[in-house]
């Protein structure tokens, strides 16, 4: 009964993803080895490199599952991939959030500024707005095969500009170098290496697990749905 | 029907209707005027030398403006359903997309085009170099190229025409920041062949989106 | 374009759904080539649903539709040259005059040298003394002649008319009348007053919404009537008269469900 395998297999990685992440965060904050010659509040601060960087990494896997989701769904008009590329979406912007606040909060005690307008926190501003447009256009049409078409097409745009976008601040920065850079000085001795690949492993997980998760309930939603208005409501 | 007569059957069709009630033009180029004017106050005082801001001033207005024409373009057509005429003829939707992107970009550049003498009466800079008008053409072609698609998005949800800036902008970022930066450089004097990785980041940029324009907007029109 | 026993339109099992708003719920036309079908149906039936659909306009949720044996979903485009569609929106251009509306609208379709087509159109739906002047300043009675004189122009194979009759005066309803009369093989000349060149040779296809019955019975050689999305009646129209029909007519809009079709 696949039913039943696929209910059992979900719990299993749930629990996996779990583990991980319990895992790694206990070697985030104190397994993995402090990092060489930074001050006292950069030590602790340094660790946020667990954190920050596999947020960004997984924004950008959602983002281009997304992507492709959607162009799925323009090439199948089936319903299932307007919602596996809605559900990533999400996550997509659960993440870029967690990336942009974390670069951030790393900043401060860095180099003593909130902010940096380097290319890689700008881009990763500019995928947190390209999202809440994305969720905007969805919100603001009723008819459930035009949103996912529309929704669908403006995935390709925002995702396809996404590396352009990152090219064009870069440039423009070499210009006006930008003194403050979180993503210089990244050399990771080898203890820190484990720690982060430990740490890259378990957001991955993470993020399938919550995908499977979200878009199961997505299409009970619309099981839901279909069955209300057959019986009437 | 061959596809480029159908376009340029389209393009010419949107300028002599527009040319009878100059509507979009005259909303576009007022707006645009108004914008650079509320920006001159805004930054006169604080700034030493205008000279710096012109570029992102230029940039602005014609984005903003550019907007309010693609809204408009859109608009006329969905009210009176004139868009579905076009959609019955036996025309590629590609060639609807490229007959309505081309109209637009002329408009905008029309607007451009008169614009820029103004600007530079007001701030005493020259503007009307050939390769200011050729960054400001590829900057426009790439506001044009994604603004049609998304407008046409746009006009129909229920938020309308405050969808489209929502929109467009995120995603014609990198198209803004490099027209403004060729447009400080070439002020500054810098001659293009200095210039060229700008110039061929919005190519990039404009070929790309046209290609992804071009296999989407059908998607976009039919319901 | 077919043989004489395939049909020229065959709608199959069509569904269309706006998310929960079902618009039609399984219906199954067929109309023959050269066969007048009218439809009837109260308001919100699905009837102009059913129009944009068979025009190409619209995309079904289910179900198929061919036109001239050629499945719509998949050769639209070709297809479109043989469709003229007459809807209440009238598809024109307000600040482009008459003619200059028609030659965009031949040029679109690949007419070669539109020019006697086009005077002759606007000659039979008698706006031939306005072709100079803009659309905008058209009352909706001349709106309407100028869309289906568009709708003509290409002298397609099937005609879409949905509630063409809407806002006409008597003098312009009284002249679609005729044309669609001609056109559904019923009237053998064309009226007193425009040029012979204009007579229609061929019976249309023609598939035919409206509320008038009196006018859509004298034009039909099939009705249908739409209920709620679904065909409550299909038959041909053998004779009946407006007074016959009208009993039926509310039976079938008293139902709750519709009967065949599904």
């Amino acid at each position: 009964m696949t039913q039943n395998h696929r209910a059992t297999a979900l719990i299993v990685l749930t629990l996996v993803a779990a583990a991980l992440i319990m895992a790694s965060a206990y070697m985030a904050l104190a397994g993995a080895p402090d990092a060489a010659g930074l001050t006292e509040d950069n030590t602790y601060a340094q660790r946020i490199i667990y954190f920050h960087v596999p947020s960004a990494w997984l924004s950008m896997l959602a983002f281009g599952v997304t992507m492709v989701a959607s162009i799925g769904y323009l090439a199948t008009s089936k319903r299932g991939w307007d919602s596996l590329a809605m559900s990533s979406a999400e996550l997509g912007l659960v993440f870029t959030l967690a990336a942009t606040a974390s670069g951030s909060i790393w900043a401060k005690p860095a180099w003593n500024v909130w902010w940096t307008w380097d290319p890689r926190l700008t881009t990763y501003t500019i995928m947190f707005l390209l999202f809440v447009a994305y969720f905007m256009l969805r919100s603001a049409m009723e008819d459930p095969a035009r949103r996912a078409r529309f929704a669908g097409v403006y995935a390709i745009f925002a995702f396809l500009s996404v590396p352009i976008t990152f090219m064009s601040i870069r440039w423009w920065r070499t210009i006006h170098p930008v003194l403050i850079d979180p993503n210089e000085g990244f050399g990771l001795g080898p203890g820190m290496m484990a720690a982060f690949f430990l740490s890259l492993a378990s957001f991955t997980v993470l993020y399938v697990v919550l995908l499977v998760h979200r878009y199961r309930l997505e299409r009970m939603k619309e099981e839901v749905d279909d069955l209300k208005e057959q019986l009437g409501y | 029907m061959n596809f480029w007569k159908a376009v340029f059957a389209i393009i010419r069709k949107d300028i002599r209707a527009e040319l009878r009630t100059k509507d979009i033009f005259s909303s576009m180029f007022v707006f645009a005027l108004l914008a650079v004017i509320v920006f001159n106050f805004s930054f006169e005082l604080r700034v030493p030398d205008m000279k710096m801001v012109v570029p992102g001033i230029v940039w602005v207005a014609v984005t903003f403006a550019g907007t309010l024409g693609l809204n408009r373009a859109f608009v006329i057509e969905q009210d009176k359903g004139s868009l579905a005429g076009l959609l019955l003829a036996p025309v590629d939707r590609a060639a609807i997309y490229f007959g309505k992107m081309l109209g637009n970009l002329v408009f905008i550049f029309i607007v451009e085009i008169i614009l820029l003498p103004l600007v530079m009466i007001f701030f005493n800079l020259s503007l009307l170099t050939w390769q200011h008008l050729l960054a400001l053409f590829l900057g426009t072609y790439g506001f044009a190229a994604v603004g049609t698609v998304f407008s046409a998005i746009a006009v129909n949800t229920r938020a309308r025409e405050v969808m489209l800036p929502i929109l467009l902008f995120p995603v014609l970022l990198p198209v803004l920041v490099a027209g403004v930066k060729l447009t400080g450089a070439l002020l500054d004097g810098e001659p293009l062949s200095e210039l060229l990785n700008w110039i061929q980041l919005i190519v990039v940029y404009d070929l790309g989106f046209t290609v992804v324009a071009y296999l989407t907007f059908g998607f976009v029109v039919e319901e | 374009m077919s043989e004489s026993d395939t049909p020229m339109i065959e709608v199959r099992n069509l569904i269309k759904s706006f998310g929960s708003k079902h618009a039609l719920r399984g219906v199954s036309l067929r109309v023959m080539p050269g066969e007048s079908l009218v439809i009837f149906g109260p308001n919100g039936a699905g009837k102009s649903t059913l129009v944009r659909i068979l025009s190409s306009l619209s995309r079904p949720t289910g179900g198929t539709v061919r036109i001239g044996g050629l499945d719509l979903a998949r050769h639209a485009d070709g297809i479109r040259r043989y469709l003229g569609v007459v809807s209440h929106a009238p598809l024109l251009y307000d600040s482009l005059t008459a003619e200059e509306n028609l030659s965009f609208f031949a040029g679109l379709y690949g007419m070669q040298k539109p020019e006697e087509r086009i005077k002759a159109m606007l000659q039979r739906v008698g706006l031939y003394g306005r072709r100079g002047d803009l659309v905008r300043t058209f009352s909706r009675g001349m709106v309407q002649r100028l869309a289906i004189a568009r709708a003509l122009l290409h002298d397609p194979e099937v005609l879409l008319l949905d509630e063409p009759d809407t806002g006409l005066d008597p003098q312009a309803a009284e002249m679609l009348h005729g044309l669609l009369s001609e056109l559904s093989g019923r009237a053998a000349q064309a009226p007193s007053g425009s040029p012979a060149g204009a007579a229609i040779e061929r019976p249309r296809t023609i598939v035919t919404v409206t509320h008038s019955i009196e006018r859509g019975l004298a034009i039909a050689d099939r009705i249908a009537i739409l209920v709620n999305g679904r065909v409550a009646h299909d038959a041909p129209v053998g004779g009946m008269t407006a007074a016959e029909f009208r009993p039926r007519y509310d039976e079938c809009c008293a139902r709750p469900r519709g009967g065949g079709g599904r």
